[in-house]
């Protein structure tokens, strides 16, 4: 087949922030296409359901206070001027998505509406039901089909190719549909792939969340940062862990233990049951270790709220506690706990998102670029505030395909050798060539995700850290005596499950050195064997540089500050 | 509990691909969604049955399936619901698309058709500094069609699809109605002239189908009525389709009762007296079966018509 276009900006997936980057690139005159392994609507931001924030100047709010909200919600780790680029432009890009189509809900004037949210003292979380992700989503789609830029669904990255000088000159992927594989030649790629929860079991994230951005990334060279804040969401249901959105609190759900308790007062008497996520979700987890939780869990009463508020705010989850759970949230308190959520580390981004670091602080990989759950800036530090994400998504996919597209410009178009992918196509094939009954990839999954959950989790110490470290290097030496039944081409997804366990392997032991390594509390980072959170030696971000075969280098960057300086953290 | 998934398989990959079907036995928690058990198939009996799925919670809109006949989410199917005491389940690709390998089928066409209705807001311009001021109760309203999440299973089971590839189907027609029911959309007439064409709007035969598998309660087919409404309000080129509307209501009003042959004779008219030939062999096969009603003057109102005139009566003062 002939190779594909060269492109000056090639995104990998095409959630909200793949979708923002790419248009806002589109917009410079520049070439983009999208490369993602599911159909732009599959994505995972269909999942966030609570809303988006904003400060809206013209409604007395101040982007400072969500600026400060923020920074506090992260325990001081974030770093302030991305936060203020994130809180300034969060108005004028809410405005933007209203105008692309968004149906955000309004007030009885017709202007948008708000609802509170956690971690913040003023409602600037605007939201379309408890489907905002999804809302947002398919509006950026629709923008997509608009614009009509090529999308190559369905395709699967392999490895990032870099040129002769170092410099990400594209990628190698293959057609799922046919096991096709084809060198993408781009001046720039922005990652855009979203997050990592399947590392964990449960986890509230969707099957396709395995890391791939990030492990191919840390692979190609860029650093991954602050891997060990991890968030655990206060509200998911037992089982599989499915998410119950945050916006349940904000509109004044309860959080009770088995005595009928409302137990947030004793650990935040001011937000109660919205504190920050980490707050809550060890609160929850200290009442369930202290046997005041019914069957590993705490309850969420909505009842108060009644039936027909619950179906017009909360529709979704009002749908899916019946669906998922058998429970009528206007008659019976919903029993929820502490879940595997949202990975605040990531790519590590300057605030254009660049991967790689201008003034030279940094190592990265030229050329890469990345943006929302992959990326990690830092906005969230050591815990993201509910509704940032979805902004996140948005302000900085604008930014970072903004930047790529300008830098793509100033940049000769890349030369790399068409056989830079015979290496991946022949380690796939070597991969469906293993016969016999091996072990099962999704064997070895289910042994990482439990093991991530016990040890790496709400509360982590060394001992349970340097277990998980051990168990994962022998899943790791497990790995290639794993066999595919499967030995086709076409939509092989038993093979596509063994490459994207391998992205999470990777991700799995970023996490774990990260949290080893900090030997500290903060934000969801809690150590029980080191109960303070640290300012005079930890107040710095952890970078992990990828070594085959060996434990990763850690680099430390200081946390920038602008105008806020740690305070003592309470809620 | 015991459980059979009977899942029709295909691979273009084997020597000589033909579907066939294939049981996997496996023992299921009666909370099992049917996706749980072909994810558990996937991991544990046989890597190479594809499907697609991501989510889990009826939300991403990956695992459209046929699940004993219908179409559905396999994640949002129970296990108890479609086998409650253990048993077979049938699991088939969707249907009026093309497979591509075992349960997964060619979007494509789907997203084609979605592509048709021009989907993308066409406000008014300049755009405000600020937000575009709605009624709360129009962005509420329009909730319940942006719940769709494009899965397919409505296209999957639609009856007119089935015999008439080129309709464009219940899931394009319900986003399409989404633009026009926005109130910042400027492009309500172009859009409703577009559907009021040949394969579109007026080609649904209200099986309702789509209304009862959609999973998001969607409700296409009510969109598609919608979409009717608004078009003959304002006033688009009648088509037969329109005409059958009007005419339907106009006998009813008169007659009480149904006259199906004129019904036909004005519905068509002149313009398409093809169409109303093309019907003939239908209407001799009738006659033969002493199945053809009187018609015209012959067709007698009933007898309590006037309750039917003060129902239309009613329905007007209130509309």
């Amino acid at each position: 087949m002939t190779s594909p276009p060269i492109y000056d900006v090639l995104v990998v997936g095409a959630g909200l922030a793949g979708m923002r980057a790419a248009l806002s690139a589109h917009q410079q005159g520049v070439s983009v296409a999208i490369l993602t392994k599911v159909h732009p609507i599959r994505s995972h931001s269909n999942a966030a359901q609570g809303g988006i924030n904003a400060a809206l100047t013209d409604r007395e709010d101040k982007w400072e206070d969500h600026a400060f909200e923020t920074v506090k919600g992260s325990d001081y780790l974030a770093d302030q001027d991305g936060v203020e680029v994130l809180s300034q432009e969060a108005g004028q890009d809410i405005i933007t998505l209203e105008h692309m189509g968004v149906i955000f809900n309004r007030n009885e004037e017709g202007h948008l509406g708000t609802r509170r949210f956690g971690g913040q003292k003023k409602a600037r979380t605007f939201f379309v039901s408890d489907f905002t992700g999804q809302a947002m989503l398919h509006v950026l789609y629709e923008q997509l089909m608009q614009a009509n830029l090529p999308v190559y669904e369905e395709w699967f990255v392999t490895s990032l190719v870099k040129d002769d000088q170092g410099h990400c000159a594209g990628l190698v992927a293959f057609e799922i549909r046919t096991g096709r594989f084809s060198l993408f030649r781009a001046k720039t790629v922005i990652m855009a792939s979203g997050g990592l929860g399947r590392v964990y079991e449960p986890s509230t994230n969707a099957l396709i969340c395995t890391g791939d951005g990030m492990a191919l990334a840390y692979r190609a060279g860029a650093p991954l940062m602050d891997m060990e804040m991890v968030q655990y969401h206060p509200t998911t249901l037992k089982g599989k862990g499915l998410l119950i959105t945050e916006a349940a609190r904000g509109e004044g759900a309860y959080l009770l233990n088995k005595d009928g308790d409302r137990f947030m007062k004793h650990y935040a008497p001011t937000m109660l049951e919205l504190a920050s996520r980490d707050v809550v979700s060890r609160a929850e987890q200290i009442e369930i270790n202290e046997g005041r939780g019914i069957k590993g869990c705490v309850l969420l009463d909505c009842r108060h709220l009644g039936r027909p508020f619950l179906q017009d705010r909360l529709g979704q989850i009002y749908a899916e506690a019946q669906t998922f759970a058998s429970i009528d949230l206007a008659e019976e308190p919903l029993p929820i706990r502490p879940g595997m959520h949202y990975q605040m580390g990531g790519i590590k981004t300057d605030t254009e998102g660049r991967c790689w670091d201008t003034t030279g602080t940094w190592k990265g990989l030229p050329g890469l670029f990345a943006a929302g759950e992959t990326a990690c800036v830092s906005l969230h530090g050591g815990n993201r505030l509910g509704a940032n994400s979805l902004l996140d998504t948005i302000v900085f996919g604008r930014r970072a395909g903004h930047c790529a597209a300008e830098y793509a410009r100033t940049i000769p178009l890349p030369s790399i050798s068409e056989h830079l992918m015979e290496n991946d196509q022949q380690f796939v094939a070597s991969l469906l060539a293993r016969q016999g009954p091996g072990e099962r990839a999704a064997a070895i999954r289910l042994e990482m995700g439990r093991t991530m959950n016990r040890y790496v989790s709400v509360f982590r110490e060394q001992e349970g850290l340097e277990t998980a470290r051990q168990q994962i290097q022998e899943l790791k030496a497990r790995w290639p005596a794993i066999t595919i039944q499967d030995k086709g081409q076409v939509f092989n997804t038993g093979m596509i499950a063994v490459l994207e366990l391998s992205f999470m392997l990777d991700c799995a032991e970023a996490i774990i050195e990260g949290a080893l390594t900090r030997t500290e509390s903060r934000g969801a980072h809690f150590r029980t064997d080191y109960l303070d959170r640290d300012d005079e030696d930890w107040l710095k971000h952890i970078l992990l540089y990828h070594q085959p075969g060996k434990i990763p280098d850690a680099g430390f960057l200081p946390v920038h500050i602008t105008q806020w300086q740690p305070q003592i953290r309470v809620y | 509990m015991q459980t059979t998934l009977r899942v029709r398989r295909y691979n273009p990959d084997n020597p000589e691909p033909k579907p066939f079907f294939e049981d996997y036995h496996l023992e299921l928690d009666p909370s099992d969604s049917v996706l749980d058990g072909l994810i558990k198939v996937r991991e544990t009996l046989d890597d190479s049955l594809a499907l697609r799925c991501s989510c889990r919670g009826a939300i991403c809109g990956s695992c459209g399936m046929r699940i004993n006949g219908h179409a559905a989410l396999a994640c949002k199917t129970k296990v108890v619901s479609v086998a409650p005491l253990g048993g077979t389940i049938e699991v088939e690709p969707m249907n009026n698309m093309p497979v591509i390998k075992d349960l997964v089928t060619d979007m494509g066409p789907f997203w084609e058709k979605i592509r048709q209705v021009q989907p993308w807001l066409r406000p008014a311009e300049p755009a405000p500094v600020t937000e575009f001021v709605a009624p709360p109760e129009s962005m509420r309203h329009l909730e319940g069609v942006m719940s769709c999440i494009m899965c397919g299973v409505c296209v999957s089971d639609c009856t007119v699809l089935e015999v008439d590839k080129r309709f464009i189907g219940p899931a394009a027609l319900a986003k399409a109605y989404r633009f026009v029911a926005d109130p910042r959309d400027i492009a309500t007439s172009i859009r409703l002239e577009t559907l009021n064409q040949p394969t579109g709007m007026w080609d649904c035969t209200r099986c309702m189908e789509c209304i009862q598998v959609c999973p998001k309660g969607v409700g296409p087919m009510d969109r598609i009525m919608a979409l009717r409404s608004m078009a003959m309000a304002e006033k688009m080129p009648d088509t037969c389709g329109s005409r059958h509307a009007e005419v339907f209501t106009d006998i009813i009003k008169h007659k009480g009762i149904l006259d199906e042959p004129m019904l036909a004779i004005r519905t068509f008219g002149l313009k398409h007296i093809g169409r109303l030939l093309d019907m003939l062999p239908m209407v001799i096969q009738s006659l033969f079966k002493g199945k053809v009603p009187w018609s015209g003057p012959l067709h007698r109102p009933i007898s309590s018509i006037q309750h039917i005139q003060r129902l239309f009566k009613r329905v007007r003062t209130k509309s």
